[in-house]
């Protein structure tokens, strides 16, 4: 066992963890997007950016790469984090403004105006889909495609592949696709929550993505 | 080609091939860089080959192939011994009386000699050159001087010899020990010291023992050719660093990624390989002492993030070219997650002097966070554009106005920019600031691999950062998105404030963006990217101040926000601008002041740059 310090409590955890699953042990919530449990980490999200303290001097890291190791001291709500969260759901939702999911993290985490060009592009390329596909099903049909603002998921040659057994989990894993907000008309590019002023016991979203969304539930909407 | 068996056989060879080169009468060396190669000296290398022939100079002649010489701005650059007689600008046609004249008869064509423009005096040989006078020249005088295809001309110049030295006397932590002692640091951006990477590699446990060692040659940076030089012309010193660090290590595998855009120094470093093998310097039993090292060189597929270490490795096992998290090093765990040291081509390059001269001597020179010299790129607006090699800690005035000969044009420097696309600006107040690892950082920008990119007063400093931005969203391999969507977001704002549409609500969100992306992103390449925004609104703040509230562009680039009139007072009338304007804006009578029509005026500028007389403003 290591043992580690997270928002000034003392955390054991499991030789090879992550800081990510280190925090959950303890209940201790950090909003993830791109992690998914029985999928490799994949990093890419920056959604679960933690601050990590070394003396005097600290840096931001992705929680569920950053492997939990002894001594380390972690903050997870931090001003730094909060601001970056926030500048990175900003990013998120002017890609994939019909997002429930992002909607909803971002309300969570008070942002209250999309200062970004909308771009709407749906995808935000977090690879569910494609680790979905290839770890959970063993398929291996979806992968990237291009790189920066061209990059998108495909398949070989753009043509159905072979491997494919349309199971659906790509579709089902999709925090784009599987449930699209359904606001008309975005204010400051958010959606203004109407739509998700539902009990949080009853909300099908949260009670199910509780780890991304947070204990918190839907405290800003009241 | 004999093989040699052991150690001390590389002094034996090169006293033979210095023995067989005191014959030539005459060596003539053109050089084949970059920058002259672009400029055509493959064909004044043609046409010396056929003079020679024709005036039948046959054995007394050695006509050869070099590297860089340096001093790109001077190409094609011809360098005649015995005399060290340094043309530079020949074309194919100078060819005859090159021959007839100064190899035959002894005579120096004065209007092929080097100039100086400030002091007018007339240079014979390189080290009159003022150019060539304040520099250190470790790594590039032996390019200047080689012939890269020839590795005879490497092992005469005392190439191997450390090799044989390593190999003969030393116990590998002997050699991290003397690497550690010189204090050398990476060149390919990051300074880490090498010592440290090595003992990690080192110590790192491998199931099996395999470990890898990795030369990155996989230069991006706009403007920068340093590696590529290297490369291309001493391909022998990377190889002989590599078999250095192999030995010290532990390695006996070796891969040299090299950008598919560098088709001279993938041939290079191919050629050299073959012969260092042949020879028995690479390869099974090297040196007859039972040292195994091989080579593989591996061609990038053209992506700037591939130069990032962990992408590199992605990329060299097969996979997409995309950074992962670092929190393991690659020393410990790197390609086939096995030991890895991955170093940059001029590092390698360093270490074969290190081993020969000691370590000591290198930490003599430069500063004492940053020993030894570095090869820079300088370019720009800048009279001697070429590869410049200094010790650490030179300070920028030094670079720019006594060896870069200063802004051409009458112009003033504005700024100087370090470090490739990631790197930052350091306005023209600040050029004493001595160039090494930590200073610029300190500064806000970064040493890099070594770019300098020299920037008059007409450059506007906010289209500056949004060309390198726009370069970075490029490359972006679009992974995280902080650095993918962050980018493409960054370049919206810089367009709209170029274009007069910005507000100081979007400065104000471009630097919250700059400092998150800093903050969040997941490789180095999104951590850097807003360090060409960040350090011009740091210098530069004004400048941005103009576009959004004044709606104006200082330095008249941004052709949204400018108007172009015409002085009457400069003007000669000559009507040059009007027929070169493509919407017929100019009007005016032969010789008399002309006037610009700012209605239908579209702000193309081929007005200024067509007329002599500056008479064409801007507002």
């Amino acid at each position: 066992m290591i043992e580690l310090t997270i928002d000034g409590a003392k955390v054991r955890a499991e030789e090879g963890m992550t800081v990510l699953e280190a925090a959950r042990t303890q209940g201790i919530v950090i909003p993830t997007l791109c992690h998914f449990d029985g999928l490799s980490p994949y990093g890419v999200c920056r959604v679960c950016v933690v601050e990590v303290v070394k003396g005097k001097r600290s840096s931001l890291e992705a929680s569920c790469t950053l492997p939990a190791s002894e001594g380390l001291v972690i903050r997870t709500g931090s001003p730094r984090v909060q601001r970056a969260r926030k500048v990175v759901m900003e990013l998120l939702l002017s890609t994939s403004p019909k997002s429930k999911l992002l909607q909803d993290m971002a309300a969570n985490m008070g942002v209250t105006k999309v200062r970004f060009q909308q771009k709407d592009r749906d995808c935000i390329l977090c690879g569910l889909c494609v680790r979905y596909c290839e770890q959970q099903m063993q398929s291996g049909g979806l992968g990237f495609v291009g790189r920066g603002v061209s990059r998108r998921v495909g398949t070989a040659f753009d043509e159905m592949p072979e491997e494919c057994r349309n199971c659906g989990g790509c579709e089902w894993v999709c925090p784009v696709c599987e449930q699209a907000c359904r606001a008309d008309d975005l204010i400051d590019g958010l959606c203004g929550g109407c739509l998700n002023a539902v009990p949080v016991e009853s909300c099908p979203i949260c009670t199910e993505c509780s780890q991304s969304v947070g204990a918190e539930g839907h405290r800003t909407f009241r | 080609m004999s093989r040699l068996e052991g150690p001390n056989q590389i002094a034996e060879l090169q006293r033979e091939i210095l023995e067989k080169r005191g014959k030539f009468g005459h060596e003539i060396a053109v050089c084949g860089g970059p920058g002259c190669r672009a400029i055509g000296c493959e064909e004044v290398f043609r046409a010396l080959r056929d003079e020679f022939q024709r005036a039948g100079c046959g054995e007394d002649v050695h006509l050869k192939w070099t590297g860089c010489r340096g001093l790109c701005a001077g190409g094609t650059i011809v360098v005649i011994d015995p005399g060290g007689i340094f043309y530079q600008g020949v074309t194919p046609e100078d060819a005859r009386e090159i021959v007839e004249e100064t190899v035959l008869r002894g005579a120096v064509i004065e209007r092929l000699l080097y100039v100086d423009p400030t002091s007018g005096e007339i240079a014979r040989a390189q080290d009159e050159i003022p150019f060539y006078r304040g520099q250190t020249r470790l790594l590039l005088e032996q390019i200047a001087q080689l012939d890269p295809s020839n590795i005879e001309d490497y092992v005469a110049a005392g190439g191997y010899a450390a090799l044989a030295k390593t190999l003969d006397r030393l116990q590998p932590a002997e050699v991290i020990e003397e690497i550690r002692i010189s204090g050398l640091r990476g060149r390919g951006g990051g300074g880490f010291p090498t010592a440290r990477k090595w003992t990690a590699c080192r110590e790192a446990a491998s199931s099996d023992g395999t470990k890898y060692l990795i030369c990155n040659a996989d230069e991006g940076d706009p403007g920068a050719y340093m590696d590529r030089s290297i490369l291309e012309g001493n391909p022998h010193s990377v190889i002989e660093g590599m078999l250095i660090g192999a030995y010290a290590v532990g390695a006996n595998q070796g891969y040299v990624y090299v950008r598919h855009e560098y088709p001279l120094a993938v041939q290079s470093i191919l050629t050299a390989r073959d012969q260092a093998q042949a020879r028995g310097l690479l390869g099974e039993n090297i040196l007859g002492t039972g040292f195994d090292f091989h080579i593989k060189v591996s061609r990038g597929g053209g992506a700037f993030v591939c130069g990032e270490s962990t992408a590199l490795i992605a990329s060299l096992e097969g996979k997409i070219g995309e950074p992962r998290p670092k929190h393991v090093h690659t020393a410990v765990r790197g390609l086939f997650n096995k030991p890895t040291v991955l170093n940059n081509v001029e590092t390698w390059a360093n270490v074969p002097l290190i081993i020969s001269r000691g370590g000591a001597w290198f930490a003599g020179i430069g500063t004492e966070s940053s020993t030894g010299t570095k090869v820079f790129s300088l370019v720009g607006n800048i009279r001697n554009t070429g590869l410049v090699e200094l010790p650490m800690g030179t300070p920028l005035r030094m670079i720019i106005e006594s060896i870069g000969g200063g802004v051409p044009g009458g112009k003033k420097l504005k700024a100087v920019q370090s470090g490739g696309p990631s790197g930052g600006c350091l306005p023209a107040d600040r050029i004493d600031l001595p160039v090494d690892f930590d200073r610029l950082a300190e500064a806000g920008s970064m040493m890099g691999s070594g770019g300098l990119i020299v920037m008059d007063d007409e450059t506007c400093m906010v289209d500056f950062a949004k060309y390198f931005v726009e370069f970075l969203a490029e490359e972006s391999c679009g992974k995280c998105v902080v650095c993918r969507e962050g980018l493409d977001r960054m370049r919206d704002i810089l367009t709209a404030i170029t274009e007069g549409n910005g507000t100081p609500e979007s400065i104000e969100l471009l630097e919250e963006l700059c400092e998150v992306m800093k903050d969040a992103s997941l490789c180095a390449l999104g951590a850097t990217a807003p360090n060409p925004v960040l350090s011009t609104l740091r210098y530069f703040r004004d400048e941005y101040d103009a576009h959004v509230n004044g709606g104006r562009c200082p330095a008249g680039v941004c052709r949204a926000l400018i108007t172009f009139h015409i002085d009457a007072a400069a003007c000669t009338g000559c009507g040059a601008c009007a027929r070169e304007c493509p919407e017929g804006a100019i009007s005016g009578e032969i010789g008399l002041a002309h006037s610009i029509d700012a209605e239908m005026c579209i702000q193309c500028g081929i007005c200024r740059t067509t007329c002599r007389f500056d008479a064409v403003m801007t507002d």
